[in-house]
């Protein structure tokens, strides 16, 4: 957004300002459910004042008011702060924070959600590492992560050094365009899609016919051992056209002058990778795996489409659980303690990767 | 660019590579759409070009799924939602960032918490509520918590801008009086204006394919969202193929062309959502 981050070399370009070194310094996010509300960047740091190379409004700047003689008090001008900040706060507290605080309260006790409610102490808590169908869920939201994550990233990492930039051109809008298809469809359409994808007669199995695969083919989001996966190739569709577009543009803004470097130095295509495009792109790497693990450990919408967390509970993660825990077993109390596990679980995992980010 | 990127060999895997990613990203809706077009309850082929194309199925599906019910349904939520929390959150922001609120780094510590929170992690006490409430299986259970979800992002969102945004008109003006209000209204939010346009994309998309708020908030599916609308669609008609291929194609087809159309703008707010 600034006019520095519009330079294709802005990055390097030697007199680093002050907005530069904010945004190594942010954290980046995402909320959870759907990866359709992608990340924000969330500036923690304190903000240096800079000179704006902006061209102000010349229109805004002729029809400011006219002057008046600063009367008003330093100490009622913060205070008057607080209105425009009140209404995002008093929506935020009602419908994110008391609920986030009935959740923890809630996980304290056995509650079928009519009757009364019982303390049960650390029980809800114990249970999910006890509870198989508990703690497996917990174990399938991180087999996802591979699925969402890692391999999105690592494939779009190849492939976006060899395609190294979307030049402008027809062809290279339309495979923007086209790549970015999955993250602006609602998840539930992907989940209608690939069941349909993954069905007996479906063209997953139909490929493998094709080529004498026969006895491969099977029920995929049916069976004991490739449902998971299945899923996870859900997620996979979903995250890569996304990665590798972002690290596409992420490698149109390293300095052209460094490939040349270490060309001159001898680096062949696998060395520049790891000398160049890698460190480039930490910033990026940083960005997709955040939001693709979030979306990872928070799967909810393609799990439920798909499987509903089965054959038996092969595919259940914490928010189907959740959701099933809640909703049809009545028992509130574990669905909240599990609630909170995720929540805290999503900040745990998310905390090392900002700090690739930072770093640099 | 280095000399070699621009061989024909290379121009070539380029383009190779670009196309395969692209074929991974569309197949599973053309298998949809040829599905589409089978005979109704036959069992089609993963894909293949029917011999008959079944064009009516979208008619029947049109029916079937109450399509137009479902589009006005997301499209009141969308109003309910976007506008306020687009505005709510250009307000916060720009109180955050420019106005030395008391106690402004409490706030904004409060705010990271649910930047990551997961919607599962709310969704069971927000029945609860909503419930004593009385607003259970109203469209305002969905929009109401939607807006509150969404203002971690919106704020962070709006904030950087704002502390990116000119200073030095700012500081003039307040020299010569002018309220906050009128730096707000005639310098700040002009400026403001490509950051506000993005956060009102992406808050389209997350309100549009909001599938859980819905699903648990609402009981009558009519009232959904369409992704809310399209869930239930297919415990409906989950073993008619044609008619639930049918049916999801006509559900997605209308974000799918608002975004074709204003592509370039969604492309542009998603990687900047990521990386600002």
């Amino acid at each position: 957004m600034t006019p520095n981050s519009r330079h294709p070399n802005a990055r390097h370009a030697p007199p680093r300002t002050a907005d530069a070194q904010q945004t190594g310094a942010t954290t980046k996010i995402s909320t959870g459910g759907a990866m359709t509300l992608n990340a924000a960047t969330a500036s923690t740091g304190k903000v240096v004042k800079k000179p704006s190379f902006v061209e102000p409004d010349l229109d805004s700047r002729k029809s400011l008011p006219v002057p008046r003689p600063a009367r008003r008090r330093r100490r009622a001008d913060r205070w008057s702060g607080v209105v425009w900040v009140a209404p995002a706060l008093v929506m935020y507290a009602v419908f994110v924070l008391y609920p986030l605080g009935q959740s923890v309260q809630f996980s304290f006790y056995e509650w079928d959600g009519i009757g009364p409610a019982t303390p049960a102490g650390l029980d809800n808590w114990k249970a999910i590492f006890t509870e198989p169908e508990l703690f497996g869920s917990v174990i399938h939201a991180f087999v996802l992560i591979l699925f969402y994550t890692v391999l999105p990233v690592s494939i779009g990492l190849v492939a976006a050094s060899l395609i190294r930039e979307l030049r402008v051109g027809p062809f290279n809008t339309a495979a923007r365009v086209v790549l970015f298809i999955p993250q602006v469809l609602p998840p539930v359409a992907a989940g209608i899609a690939w069941t349909w994808m993954f069905s007996t007669d479906g063209l997953v199995n139909q490929s493998l016919r094709a080529v004498g695969l026969e006895s491969f083919t099977r029920a995929w989001l049916g069976d004991f051992t490739f449902a998971l996966p299945a899923v996870g190739i859900i997620g996979f569709w979903l995250s890569l056209g996304f990665c590798t577009v972002l690290l596409l543009s992420g490698i149109g803004k390293i300095d052209p002058s460094l490939y040349e470097a270490a060309r001159l130095d001898g680096a062949g295509r696998v060395g520049e990778f790891f000398a160049v495009t890698l460190p480039g792109l930490r910033q990026e790497i940083a960005v997709c795996a955040t939001i693709t693990t979030i979306a990872a450990l928070a799967s909810f919408d393609v799990v439920q489409i798909a499987t509903q967390g089965g054959p038996g509970y092969q595919t259940m993660v914490p928010g189907v659980e959740i959701y099933r825990l809640t909703f049809l077993e009545q028992q509130v109390g574990q669905a909240s303690a599990l609630a909170v596990f995720l929540a805290a679980l999503v900040l745990l995992v998310i905390w090392p990767i900002q700090r690739i980010g930072r770093h640099e | 660019m280095s000399a070699a990127s621009s061989t024909l060999v290379d121009r070539i895997s380029r383009v190779a590579i670009l196309m395969a990613l692209m074929m991974f990203a569309v197949i599973p809706l053309l298998s949809m759409f040829t599905a589409a077009l089978a005979p109704q309850n036959s069992t089609p082929p993963g894909l293949a070009w029917p011999a008959d194309p079944q064009w009516h199925n979208f008619v029947d599906a049109w029916t079937a799924a109450n399509f137009l019910t479902l589009f006005q349904s997301s499209v009141l939520i969308v109003l309910g939602v976007v506008p306020a929390a687009v505005a709510m959150a250009t307000a916060a922001g720009y109180g955050l960032a420019q106005l030395a609120v008391p106690g402004g780094r409490l706030i904004n510590a409060i705010l990271l918490v649910g930047l990551t929170l997961p919607f599962e992690a709310l969704i069971t006490p927000l029945y609860y509520n909503l419930r004593d409430m009385g607003l259970l299986g109203s469209r305002w259970a969905v929009i109401l918590p939607l807006i509150g979800l969404l203002m971690p992002f919106g704020v962070f969102w709006m904030r950087a801008s704002f502390l990116k945004a000119e200073t030095a008109l700012t500081e003039a003006a307040k020299l010569d009086g002018a309220s906050a209000w009128q730096i707000f209204r005639r310098i700040q939010l002009p400026l403001a204006v490509p950051a506000l346009s993005a956060l009102t994309i992406l808050f389209f998309l997350a309100t549009w394919n909001q599938y859980l708020l819905p699903l648990v908030l609402i009981d009558d599916p009519s009232m959904r969202t369409v992704a809310g609308g399209l869930g239930a669609f297919q415990g409906e008609h989950g073993t008619n193929i044609a008619l639930l291929c049918a049916g999801s194609l006509l559900i997605i087809a209308p974000s799918l062309a608002v975004f074709l159309i204003l592509q370039r703008h969604f492309v542009k707010a998603l990687l900047q959502g990521a990386v600002k």
